[in-house]
């Protein structure tokens, strides 16, 4: 039973983790590209949640109901890119407040329009068995959340390092006037990573609907978790990202599991020691 | 000081003072005390955002660390007095933590820092059952009888609040004056010339910090003592935000502005209120347009207008006497 006890936690900390990640990874690239922390993330992930519940109760499958979700949520930061921050341009602390009310608005719609129940979001049909294997149960559905990011990681990493764009967006994070000289087309570049971005959140909204559910609140509890995850992996910095995720989805899960009174202060210990060492993060670009 | 200015100040503290004489109403008065209160905590973050140029939205933090520390000793039986002393003592030591983690990044890494700070304090606080009570929140057994003069009804409550207020408010005048007051919009404005000229910018904001965590602590013993009740939701991220565009709305560079967007926002929050539950929309609507259509705030921004206003009227003064000059 023990052993089925931290097989499961471990279990719940990498799918965790897997959302963090692709909570977290557009949010570092935005900050890394645009320098500006996107604080609508958090409502991003939590629209995608909400996203993924209406499509499902319309009778859509599960996963075009994540993908759809995703396109919205990616349309949206769009919408918030090309209107709004793009206005704004050069007055970076204006964009952040910004981002925090546009937060604020979404997060009172979806109160609106979805109410203040939490709402859970059925895994699809053939994943909710658990997968047995040598003995011990394994919730399948998070093995594939898992799986899927794990999928993504490799995807954006082949994005950033093999193709055009990925250099592109690299060379705006390290030296963005330099990247403009050469003739980068930087301000494309900012709507297609708000886009990247967003899409992604909102995807992960929808795959953690299953496992976090629904509720008003959701965006401020991710938000924070993404944020720290970009102080320990560093901004800009996918392979940051991807560290910073599994730290804080071991850590928030087992924090909670463990000793669910002190789960945020062990989230504070391993900000407080890189911040102190390593203040651009453990695989920084970009200083924070 | 202008004689202009005197006139302003005597009519500003004659109508404070008058505040519970013409409404008698206590619901009023008691919104009055609220509008001071958020004021105080409105000026604390302008020492940080209009003098020094650092955005913090994890000033609520502070309502936390001070708040919970003063209902918690005053119910292991402390005295009051006692209590907020160490409360605001050990919130102003917190701040110092807080100040040197943030100061650790520069630019817009201190939002990001600040506000996962402020978030992990509220997640304490809604987490640590035991002692902060959770999601249900701790009540003050009563409020004090500071010197054992009585603040028990809404009146003399103004009152007690009027006097910290003004005591903070001439503190942070006589601060934007003084030479290190100076040394900070020195560092806002421009970092390397002031640590070529030997300024020491590290150690400036982090006093800076400490002072906005203090006066931050200060207001939110009064909030307590207001309230005689505090749960988590009191340290959200909506609070901080909401401090912070009361003086964004106000206008950061100036003493009055925050003071302004204090009274703006709080009377509309209550108004709003009652009439619609959407206020966290619209509290996101002012920041958006606010910072897309007013970035320096309302009373700049009326300064400003002020003086084109008078500029003209200046111009075409003279204007005419030069226009009547060659004729004569």
């Amino acid at each position: 039973m023990q052993w089925q006890f931290w097989i499961i936690q471990t279990l719940n900390s990498v799918a965790f983790g897997g959302l963090l990640f692709l909570l977290s990874s557009g949010f570092s690239l935005i900050f890394g590209l645009m320098r500006i922390p996107n604080l609508a993330h958090g409502a991003f992930f939590m629209l995608g949640t909400y996203f993924g519940y209406t499509l499902l109760q319309k009778g859509l499958h599960f996963w075009p109901a994540a993908l759809l979700g995703g396109i919205g949520v990616g349309l949206l930061g769009i919408a918030l890119e090309r209107f709004i921050l793009r206005k704004l341009s050069g007055n970076e602390q204006g964009q952040v407040l910004v981002t925090l009310g546009v937060s604020f608005i979404i997060a009172d719609i979806c109160l609106l329009v979805w109410t203040g129940d939490p709402m859970p979001l059925a895994a699809p049909q053939s994943l909710r068995r658990p997968l047995l294997f040598a003995g011990f149960a394994f919730p399948t559905y998070r093995l594939v959340v898992l799986g899927i990011a794990l999928v993504a990681a490799v995807g954006l990493y082949l994005l950033m390092e093999r193709t055009r764009l990925g250099a592109m967006i690299r060379a705006g994070v390290d030296d963005m006037e330099m990247a403009r000289g050469v003739g980068i087309p930087v301000s494309r570049l900012f709507t297609t990573v708000f886009l990247l971005g967003a899409t992604l959140a909102g995807i992960g909204g929808v795959l953690g609907g299953p496992i976090l559910t629904a509720y008003p609140g959701l965006d401020a509890d991710m938000l924070p978790l993404a944020l720290i995850v970009v102080i320990l992996g560093g901004a800009g910095s996918l392979l940051g990202a991807f560290v910073g995720s599994f730290v804080v989805g071991f850590l928030y899960n087992f924090g909670i599991a463990l000793a669910p009174d002190l789960a945020y202060f062990v989230l504070f210990f391993p900000m407080v020691l890189v911040l102190v060492f390593l203040p651009q993060g453990l695989f920084g670009r970009v200083q924070i | 000081m202008k004689r202009g200015s005197i006139i302003a100040l005597i009519v500003a503290a004659v109508v404070l003072l008058a505040v519970p004489r013409i409404i008698v109403n206590e619901f009023y008065v008691n919104m009055a005390s609220q509008v001071l209160i958020y004021a105080l905590f409105a000026l604390s973050i302008n020492l940080m955002l209009g003098y020094g140029g650092m955005v913090s939205l994890g000033h609520a933090a502070y309502l936390g660390v001070a708040g919970y520390t003063c209902i918690l000793l005053t119910i292991t039986g402390y005295d009051q007095l006692t209590a907020a002393l160490l409360a605001i003592l050990f919130s102003t030591l917190f701040a110092a933590f807080f100040g040197v983690l943030s100061l650790r990044a520069p630019g817009l890494g201190f939002i990001m820092i600040t506000l996962a700070i402020g978030q992990i304090v509220w997640g304490i606080a809604y987490r640590a059952n035991d002692l902060t009570g959770g999601d249900n929140g701790i009540r003050l057994p009563a409020r004090p009888m500071p010197f054992g003069i009585d603040i028990r009804d809404a009146a003399s409550f103004y009152y007690f609040t009027l006097v910290v207020f003004v005591i903070a408010l001439f503190f942070l005048w006589r601060f934007s004056r003084s030479p290190f007051g100076a040394s900070l919009m020195g560092t806002r404005d421009q970092p390397r010339r002031m640590r070529m000229l030997g300024h020491n910018v590290w150690l400036i904001r982090l006093l800076t910090f400490v002072m906005a965590g203090f006066w931050g602590s200060v207001a939110s013993i009064l909030f307590v003592y207001y309230n005689l009740f505090l749960s988590p939701h009191a340290l959200g991220l909506q609070q901080s935000a909401e401090i912070l565009l009361m003086a964004i709305l106000g206008g950061a560079s100036s003493l009055t502005g925050p003071i302004v967007g204090a009274v703006i926002i709080t009377l509309v929050k209550n108004v709003a209120s009652t009439y619609v539950e959407r206020w966290n929309t619209l509290l996101g609507m002012i920041f958006v347009i606010v910072i897309m259509f007013m970035p320096l705030g309302i009373v700049p921004g009326c300064k400003h207008l002020w003086r084109r206003l008078q500029d003209r009227r200046k111009k075409s003064t003279p204007a005419k006497i030069t226009a009547s000059e060659p004729a004569a």
